[in-house]
């Protein structure tokens, strides 16, 4: 059964009066588990497509289903109910909310769950280890460097345990370094947990380690290939 | 209960990221606040002393008249003194003082000059503790006894008439038969008021002593009785009312001074113009530190929606910072409200405006007062207009979409 399905989306912008594709009729299957990673250049389409994915962003038309559910036609409030309890999202930058520290940030999500404080401890704790972030828990944001503060928001994603992590452009503002302990991350907690990962990135280092690459110019799928990942 | 932490917990972070704009705000609500409680305490206690001296003069809070003596003052419009029935009233624990009066218009004529005045016959045991004149007396003394047939009258008219104390001055007046009534009284007190119109306007002699000058014997014309507070008559004129019948007028003191008893009702009034007119500059602040708390958190709140908060979450969390600014604000302002009124308990001294003052009827002292309905009501206007003028910029930020407020510059 597909994780994620989406069938004949469309999404036009306005620029003025210039009218710009973003999604031009992109259907497209993502099994549970699936490790994909969308790929496009510069206005290509990918960032558009994971934000009708995660229901960030409302196709003009088409469908969009996560977990044999559909969401394109969901209200705000049932959209965010959907984001909360089955998508982990990590985005480029400004990925925390700077008032609260790394241990809270990552409870965030679970707290807006309602789960309670001594099982959010003991999951934040755990993730926080796996993550590689134990003692910075009472940290701010502004206290962090880059890579770390993309740790923690990727501890903030998988921690809830959600069906699905979106990110896009995850490795954007890393060095070297920190992005490949970042994929060593994403790739570790998708055979742990099974999750389904889609990338949206140009970054070569990244594709290295998806195990489908979907390839995208204009708003359009150009080629959807199964990879060998790591 | 959950959200409200979050939302709590949030909102309280998110103030103090910007010290400056946070204290500056805090800083103009607790201003505001003072300055509406410390005016309003001002002008109430400016008011209520204006009354409470109107009602001292000599109406009291409640008149008993004969129906109709106040449209026509005449000896012969006259009561018998107060029967059982009503003296099981005036005796009752809701009446704090009561008196009754001879009063009828008269001339009074020294050698050299004459005035019309009202001649009042008193009781001195009963009246003290109902109008100013026995505790007012700055040459002589008050009147011992009802039976006393000495003259008191006030210090302007002591000038007018050119006379002094222990001379004696011609009091004239109309007896029942509509005859003329006139006889000596010696001056034996001169008293003080806050205007020369009291002072040139009333004399006072013994109430028997008038009674029997005017041959009216048992006869009164006056009823003035007090409560508790001037502000809650309601009941003792209703118990009056019930036991003097429609036989008696009975007459509150707002009626007896109409002006005074509207400038209550306007006071409440302008007090509520005066909070919403001070709202309205702080909220102009207000307004300002929450668009800018948005606006400088676009894609923060961009994120919080994309991972799931909802719209209702974020618009409460802007409120909720408002509420934050407000209640600090409030307390602080009650605070400073509170230690600046406190020091004035005792009077504020305006005897170097005092003749503008006693034209008005103002006391030359002015006593603060700080009602806990006027607190609560400042707080209730900051708090309710403070969270609606929030509001706008609480719902922009709820209705971001994600996908733009994320993107946002």
């Amino acid at each position: 059964m597909s994780d994620i399905q989406c069938v004949d989306l469309c999404r036009t912008f306005y620029q003025g009066d210039t009218a710009v594709t973003g999604l031009d009729h992109v259907s497209i299957d993502i099994k549970k588990g699936e490790f994909v990673c969308l790929v496009a250049p510069s206005g290509g389409g990918k960032t558009t497509l994971l934000n009708a994915i995660g229901g960030l962003d409302k196709p003009d038309a088409g469908e969009v289903w996560i977990a044999g559910k559909r969401i394109d036609n969901l209200g705000k409030s049932a959209l965010a109910e959907m984001r909360l309890n089955n998508i982990g999202f990590v985005f480029q930058a400004y990925n925390l909310i700077p008032v609260l520290t790394a241990r809270e940030n990552i409870e965030f999500v679970m707290e807006v769950q309602g789960i309670p404080a001594a099982d959010r401890h003991i999951r934040s704790a755990a993730i926080l280890a796996e993550v590689g972030l134990e003692g910075l828990e009472d940290r701010r944001p502004a206290k962090m460097s880059g890579g770390q503060q993309q740790r923690v928001a990727v501890a903030r994603a998988i921690v809830a345990e959600p069906e699905i992590v979106l990110a896009d452009e995850p490795t954007a503002n890393l060095d070297s370094s920190s992005a490949e302990q970042l994929m060593d991350l994403f790739v570790a907690l998708n055979k742990k947990h099974n999750t389904t990962f889609v990338i949206a990135t140009h970054d070569q280092r990244v594709m290295e380690y998806a195990r489908r690459i979907v390839k995208m110019l204009d708003g359009r799928i150009d080629q959807d290939i199964p990879q060998v990942g790591r | 209960m959950k959200m409200i932490a979050i939302v709590s917990r949030l909102a309280w972070r998110n103030l103090w990221r910007n010290h400056r704009r946070t204290l500056i705000m805090l800083v103009t609500i607790a201003v505001g606040i003072w300055a509406m409680i410390f005016m309003t305490a001002l002008m109430r206690g400016m008011v209520n002393e204006m009354v409470r001296d109107a009602v001292r003069v000599l109406p009291g809070h409640v008149q008993i008249h004969h129906p109709a003596y106040l449209d026509d003052p005449n000896i012969v419009n006259s009561i018998a003194a107060p029967d059982e029935k009503l003296l099981e009233v005036l005796n009752g624990p809701d009446i704090v003082a009561w008196t009754t009066r001879v009063r009828v218009p008269a001339v009074v004529s020294s050698a050299r000059e004459s005035r019309s005045v009202t001649f009042l016959g008193v009781d001195p045991a009963t009246e003290a503790a109902v109008s100013f004149v026995a505790g007012d007396i700055v040459q002589g003394g008050f009147l011992e006894n009802g039976d006393d047939d000495g003259i008191i009258v006030g210090r302007k008219l002591l000038e007018t008439l050119e006379t002094d104390m222990g001379k004696r001055v011609v009091i004239m007046t109309q007896d029942p038969d509509n005859e003329i009534a006139d006889r000596g009284f010696r001056i034996t007190g001169v008293f003080d008021a806050n205007t020369d119109a009291l002072e040139e306007g009333y004399v006072f002699t013994g109430v028997k002593a008038a009674q029997g000058f005017l041959g009216i014997p048992d006869r009164i014309h006056e009823v003035a009785i007090v409560g508790s507070d001037f502000r809650q008559i309601d009941g003792i004129y209703k118990a009056i009312a019930d036991a003097t019948g429609p036989d008696f007028s009975v007459l509150s003191w707002t009626e007896l001074n109409r002006y005074l008893g509207t400038l209550l009702g306007v006071m409440d009034g302008f007090v509520l113009i005066w909070f919403v007119v001070v709202f309205l500059a702080l909220s102009f602040g207000l307004v300002n530190t929450l668009v800018m708390a948005v606006f400088e958190r676009v894609r923060e709140i961009g994120l919080m929606l994309a991972l799931g908060v909802k719209p209702m979450i974020i618009l409460s969390q802007i409120i909720a910072e408002s509420l934050w600014l407000l209640g600090i604000g409030a307390l602080t302002g009650n605070l400073i409200a509170w230690l600046t009124i406190r020091p004035l308990r005792e009077g504020i001294d305006l005897s170097s405006y005092a003749d503008g003052m006693e034209m008005f009827g103002y006391s030359t002292t002015l006593y603060p007062e700080m009602t806990m309905g006027d607190v609560v009501t400042a707080n209730l206007v900051v708090l309710s207009l403070g969270i609606i003028a929030s509001l706008s910029p609480a719902i922009r930020a709820s209705r971001y979409q994600p996908v733009e407020a994320l993107t946002k510059v």
